[in-house]
């Protein structure tokens, strides 16, 4: 019976049977919904975390004293060329053979903050170098201690340069949060697939699709809005 | 410490997962010269496009980078590897990685040699075509060169997320490094293996890492 069914379908019916059967994407959708939150909270989690940290590196490193510096350096040049997974397994599978449990969450969060404030480091420090060395001599010889000048005076003007930059790396390092499905994170992706194996269809996939579309494309399009908003200005 | 070096470090178990990994490796050196090439040319397609005079094209490239960019790569590669059997259509796992991969990077090149295309003066343009050169010759020949000198630090540095991207090839059980070396973890129940594959891709990416440095550096210095 069913056999006669699947045969008078066209090849189109088929398609949108296998990839947009709403009684399947029905289903699935508190799960997606559920995936769409966690991703949610996860990345701001990350963005917090990361730029924070970032931010601290760079204004030790501008202190200039050899040892930190050469351990920052040591840490967002690791951070930035070992590929996140990597970071994520070794994490995930190595800690409890040293008693250390920490769950998948715990492990995407740490490596993807790590990651994204190794970026940050180098792209605030880029601005605090970028910033004329006149601004510098003219707060200190007003009277202004290291610290206060660096805070007060070079900070806010480095931070307006690297706002581009800065805003593309976040958005990239938010992005892999998906990674977190290898370690069994129940974000958007996680969830896909797992409805996907469970209901034998595609659509769930398709749901996730749209979901990821929903989150990042108003993020892509911020993007491109704050690159020329606070485009160097060309002499 | 002694539990430290025993489960990251352990060198018996390196030493034996050493020839997987090594043959991981490879594979990660073939994906990384098969992707990048077809997502630079992709990409400098995709930019091509993006300043065509035609308003139409022009929003069609944005449409598509936009819808390209806001994938996670890993989630195309999953649709691809996963969604298109339901369509009939069944890869082999290096096709789709080479399909989802072509996706995302051309889009993320594309914007970059966009960005060097337009950074390169009008004049530049009417000087070479004045010359006679048509308008092919005068982007081959005039334009792109400079473009991509702009851009230089950018292209670097998307082609090292490029080159950490494929280790995302691992999840849908391509033979590559990171694939290899958990399959070794998961034999061994130890993380030697891993710690191992970290040590290569350092081995490989970090000369990549200073360069980027030291490239960034001449540029703010410009």
């Amino acid at each position: 019976m069913s056999e006669t069914v699947v045969l008078s379908l066209t090849p189109w019916d088929r398609f949108v049977d296998s990839f947009f059967k709403l009684s399947v994407m029905r289903d699935y959708l508190p799960e997606i919904a559920q995936g769409f939150l966690l991703t949610c909270y996860l990345a701001l989690e990350i963005v917090v975390t990361g730029l924070l940290l970032g931010l601290v590196l760079a204004l030790i490193r501008a202190y200039r004293f050899w040892p930190t510096s050469f351990l920052i350096i040591i840490f967002a040049d690791v951070m930035r060329a070992l590929p996140p997974l990597v970071f994520i397994l070794l994490l995930y599978f190595g800690l409890p053979g040293i008693g250390v449990n920490l769950s998948g969450f715990t492990v995407t969060w740490l490596t993807l903050s790590l990651v994204l404030a190794a970026f940050a480091e180098e792209i605030f420090r880029a601005g605090i170098l970028a910033v004329p060395k006149g601004q510098w001599e003219a707060a200190r010889s007003t009277g202004l201690g290291f610290g206060r000048a660096l805070v007060f005076v070079v900070m806010p003007q480095a931070i307006r340069m690297t706002v581009p930059p800065l805003t593309n790396r976040t958005i990239a390092i938010t992005k892999n949060t998906a990674l977190g499905m290898v370690v069994g994170v129940g974000e958007i992706l996680n969830q896909a697939t797992t409805g996907q194996s469970f209901s034998g269809n595609a659509s769930p996939l398709v749901l996730g699709a749209i979901a990821y579309l929903i989150l990042f494309v108003p993020v892509v399009i911020f993007g491109r809005w704050v690159e020329t908003r606070f485009a160097w200005k060309k002499v | 410490m002694e539990y430290i070096l025993e489960n990251f470090f352990n060198l018996e178990i390196m030493q034996a997962a050493l020839p997987m990994v090594l043959k991981g490796f490879g594979m990660t050196l073939v994906l990384i010269a098969l992707v990048v090439p077809v997502g630079c040319l992709g990409g400098l397609a995709v930019a091509l496009l993006g300043t065509s005079r035609s308003r139409l094209v022009r929003w069609a490239t944005i449409v598509y980078v936009d819808f390209f960019r806001a994938f996670p790569p890993l989630v195309l590669l999953i649709f691809i590897y996963a969604g298109l059997p339901f369509a009939g259509i069944d890869l082999p796992a290096i096709v789709s990685v080479a399909i989802a991969f072509l996706l995302n990077t051309s889009a993320y090149y594309g914007e970059i040699f966009r960005a060097g295309i337009e950074s390169v003066g009008d004049g530049q343009t009417e000087a070479a075509r004045s010359t006679g050169l048509t308008g092919a010759q005068t982007m081959g020949f005039v334009v792109i060169p400079q473009a991509v000198r702009n851009v230089l630090p950018d292209l670097v540095s998307n082609t090292l997320e490029v080159a950490k991207l494929t280790s995302l090839a691992s999840v849908v059980a391509l033979p590559e490094m990171l694939y290899a070396a958990d399959m070794a973890r998961s034999v061994t129940f130890n993380a030697s293996p891993i710690v191992l594959a970290a040590l290569f891709y350092l081995l490989l990416l970090w000369p990549v890492v200073r360069l980027l440095s030291v490239l960034e550096h001449k540029t703010a210095a410009r």
